[in-house]
C-alpha cells in the first residue's frame, strides 16, 4: 500500500464545490440555528457559478450537506422540471455525484423555492427553503439594528398591531406567503414564501427544515418535533388559502394545494402544484406500482395533527 | 412641604398628619441631563404625591420637555435617581433598569401625551390601533377585548368613537390629542405625563380637551405632571406648581400661591407678562 491509496484522488474542484472551509463554517452556523430554533445565524455567503436570489442560499446549504450516499430532489414552486430547478438538481448532482429524484418520499435532501412537499416528510429528511427575506420584522421597522433589538426583548407586539389592522380594515388576515409564525414559542420567523397551505406542515414535523437567505446572509432552521406556530389572535385564526372546490384536472384529486391555470374563454381549472405528487398519482392510476404517502392534509381537508388548525 | 389640596378637604382644615405622612407616587434627586454643551437640566428634585397634579411653568428651553422625556424613561439621565411606588419596582432606581424593565415600566404604569401627535402616535395606524398598541405590549391577544379596551379609552377621552378606524392623520389636532391621552390611559397608569398637550390647537379646542383632562383627573385621580407655558392650563388643572429656568427649579409651592404671589424674581416676570 502506499500513500496514493490512502488519499483522495486529486481532483479539478472540491466535493459539492465548497471548499472544506467553507462547509465547515456552513456546518457550524446550522448546527448553531438549530441550537436555537428560529434564531437567524449570519453567514459568510460564498460566490457560486449561479447569480444571488437565484437560491444560492439554499445551495449553499445542500452543498455543504450532501455526501455520496445522499438523494436530492429539487423543486421551485412545487415543480421538479422548472428551468431553475433543473439547473439546481443539475448542479448539485455534478458536483456531489448524488442520485436525484422527484420524489418526495425517495429523498434525503429537498431544496425548495416556496412550497413545503404535500406528502408527510418523515425522520431523517432534510428541507432546505430557499430564503429571499429572512426578517419578518423588515416592515414593522426599516432599521436591522432595531429589528435585532426586538428579536433580542421578543418585542413582538407591533406583529399583533399589524393583525389588528388588517382585521380592522379587510376585515380578515391578509399575509399571504411568508406568514410569520412563533418558533419553539421564542422567535417570530419569516417560514420564505410558502403559501399559507403549507405554514402548519413546519409544526411538530419529523423531518428539519433548515432556511438560508443567500443575498441576506443568515440561516435559520426548525428541528424536528418544534412548535411552530402561525400568528393570530385568541378569538380570530390564521386560515389557510382554501382549495374548496378545487379538483386537479388530471387525477382528480382535492384538498391539496392547486395553482390555478386561465384560458383563454375566461375559464380556469386547477392543477396540483406538487408535480412529483401529480406524477405519482397519475402512475398509480395508470396501473403502474407506486408507493403515495400520506399527506398532510386529508381527502377530507383534514389536518394531520388534529386540532392544529382552528376554526 | 404641603401635598396637595384635594377637593374633599375643600374649605375644611388640611389635615397635616395624613398629608404630610403620604409619601410621594414619584421622587426625583439631582437629575442632570446634558447635550454636548448645553445642559438641559441641572440637579432637578421632584416628589409628587399620589393624585396630585403638578404644572411646570418655564419658558422655551428651559428643560421640561427634557424632564419629562427622563420621567418617561424615553432616555438615560446623565445623573440621578428617580423611584415610583409602583408594585415591581418601587424604590429601585429606574435610571438602574435594562432596556426590557424600563419599557415594562413606561408601558404599564406611565402614560404620555406630547405636543407633537407624531411622538406619540403611529400615523399611518388607525387611532384604535394606536389605542390597542399599548394593550398589545402589555400582552393581550384577544382581538376582541383589544377592540373593547380601545373604544372604551377613546370614549374616556370624549374622541368620537365612529372614528375609531380613521388614521390619526385625517383627524383634527385636537382629536389626535384625544388619541394620545387614550392610549396614555388605556391600561390606568400610575402616572400620567403631558407635555403642552393643548399648545398646539385653536383656543376653542384648547378649552374643550382641556375640559376633557379635568374630568378625568378628577374621576380617576391619576397623578399627573402637565408642563404648559401657558399659566391659564395650569391655573386649571395643577395643584402645585414648579417654575424652571435654564434647567434648575427656582421656585415650587401651590399653584395659587406661585401664580398669584410669586416669590423668585423670574417667576414675577413670568407672571406679569401673561397678565
Ligand atoms: N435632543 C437634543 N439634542 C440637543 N439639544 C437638546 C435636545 N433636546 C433638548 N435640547 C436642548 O435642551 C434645552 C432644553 O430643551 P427642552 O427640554 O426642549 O425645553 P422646553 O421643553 O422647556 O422648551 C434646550 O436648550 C434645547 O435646545
Ligand atoms: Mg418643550
Amino acid at each position: 500500500m502506499n500513500l496514493s491509496d490512502l488519499s483522495t484522488p486529486t481532483r479539478d474542484y472540491s466535493y459539492a464545490f465548497l471548499d472544506a472551509f467553507a462547509k465547515r463554517e456552513l456546518r457550524r452556523r446550522i448546527l448553531k440555528a438549530i441550537a436555537i430554533p428560529g434564531y437567524q445565524v449570519p453567514y459568510a455567503s460564498r460566490e457560486l457559478p449561479i447569480a444571488r436570489g437565484w437560491g444560492t442560499g439554499g445551495l449553499q446549504v445542500s452543498l455543504s450537506l450532501v455526501g455520496p450516499q445522499d438523494t436530492i430532489k429539487v423543486i421551485d414552486q412545487g415543480d421538479d422540471q422548472s428551468v431553475n430547478a433543473a439547473n439546481l438538481r443539475r448542479f448539485i448532482a455534478r458536483m456531489s455525484g448524488v442520485a436525484t429524484t422527484f420524489d418526495t418520499l425517495a429523498a434525503t435532501v429537498i431544496q425548495s423555492r416556496h412550497r413545503v412537499p404535500e406528502e408527510i416528510l418523515s425522520e431523517g429528511q432534510i428541507l432546505v427553503l430557499q430564503v429571499p427575506d429572512p426578517e419578518p420584522l423588515r416592515r414593522a421597522t426599516p432599521s436591522m439594528t432595531i429589528a435585532r433589538e426586538m428579536h433580542a426583548d421578543a418585542d413582538y407586539a407591533v406583529m399583533w398591531l399589524n393583525l389588528y389592522e388588517q382585521i380592522v380594515r379587510y376585515g380578515e388576515f391578509t399575509g399571504g406567503a411568508s406568514y410569520p409564525v412563533l418558533v419553539h414559542s421564542r422567535y417570530v420567523m419569516s417560514p420564505s414564501p410558502i403559501p399559507r397551505w403549507d405554514n402548519p406542515k413546519l409544526h411538530q414535523a419529523a423531518h428539519l427544515t433548515l432556511l438560508s437567505a443567500g443575498r441576506e446572509k443568515r440561516l435559520y432552521a426548525v428541528p424536528p418535533y418544534t412548535d411552530v406556530r402561525p400568528l393570530e389572535f385568541e378569538d380570530v385564526f390564521f386560515k389557510v388559502e382554501s382549495q374548496y372546490g378545487r379538483r386537479d384536472r388530471m387525477t382528480g384529486a382535492t384538498h391539496k394545494f392547486m395553482d390555478e391555470i386561465a384560458h383563454a374563454d375566461g375559464s380556469s381549472t386547477f392543477s396540483l402544484s406538487d408535480t412529483g405528487y401529480q406524477d405519482k398519482l397519475v402512475k398509480r392510476q395508470s396501473g403502474e406500482a407506486v408507493t403515495v404517502g400520506a399527506t398532510y392534509y386529508d381527502d377530507h381537508g383534514e389536518f394531520y395533527h388534529a386540532g392544529f388548525l382552528k376554526s | 412641604m404641603l401635598a396637595f389640596s384635594s377637593p374633599d378637604a375643600f374649605g375644611q382644615p388640611l389635615d397635616a398628619p395624613r398629608l404630610v405622612m403620604t409619601p410621594p407616587l414619584l421622587s426625583a434627586r439631582g437629575l442632570q441631563r446634558r447635550y454636548g454643551a448645553i445642559v438641559a437640566l441641572k440637579d432637578v428634585d421632584l416628589d409628587v404625591y399620589p393624585g396630585e397634579v403638578l404644572g411646570i411653568v418655564g419658558e422655551s428651553g428651559s428643560g421640561k420637555s427634557t424632564l419629562l422625556r427622563l420621567l418617561n424613561l424615553e432616555e438615560p439621565a446623565d445623573g440621578g435617581s428617580y423611584t415610583l411606588a409602583v408594585a415591581e419596582y418601587a424604590g429601585r432606581d429606574l435610571f438602574g433598569l435594562d432596556r426590557f424593565q424600563k419599557r415594562q415600566m413606561r408601558v404599564r404604569h406611565i402614560g404620555i401625551v406630547y405636543q407633537h401627535p407624531h411622538l406619540g402616535l403611529r400615523m399611518g395606524t388607525t387611532s384604535g390601533g394606536n389605542v390597542a398598541d399599548r394593550l398589545i405590549l402589555a400582552g393581550e391577544r384577544s382581538f376582541s377585548r383589544l377592540r373593547g379596551a380601545a373604544r372604551e379609552a377613546l370614549n374616556a377621552s370624549e374622541f368620537p368613537l365612529e372614528r375609531i378606524d380613521d388614521l390619526p392623520r385625517q383627524l383634527s389636532g385636537g382629536m389626535q390629542q384625544r388619541v394620545q391621552l387614550a392610549k396614555a390611559i388605556a391600561l390606568r397608569p400610575a402616572l400620567l405625563l403631558l407635555d403642552e398637550p393643548t399648545s398646539g390647537l385653536d383656543v376653542s379646542v384648547q378649552a374643550r380637551v382641556l375640559d376633557t383632562l379635568k374630568r378625568l383627573q378628577r374621576e380617576t385621580r391619576v397623578t399627573t405632571v402637565i408642563v404648559s407655558h401657558d399659566l391659564g392650563v395650569i391655573r386649571t388643572l395643577a395643584d402645585r406648581v414648579i417654575v424652571m429656568r435654564r434647567g434648575r427649579v427656582v421656585e415650587v409651592g401651590l399653584a395659587d400661591q406661585v401664580l398669584d404671589d410669586p416669590q423668585d424674581a423670574y417667576t414675577q416676570q413670568l407672571v406679569h407678562a401673561k397678565l
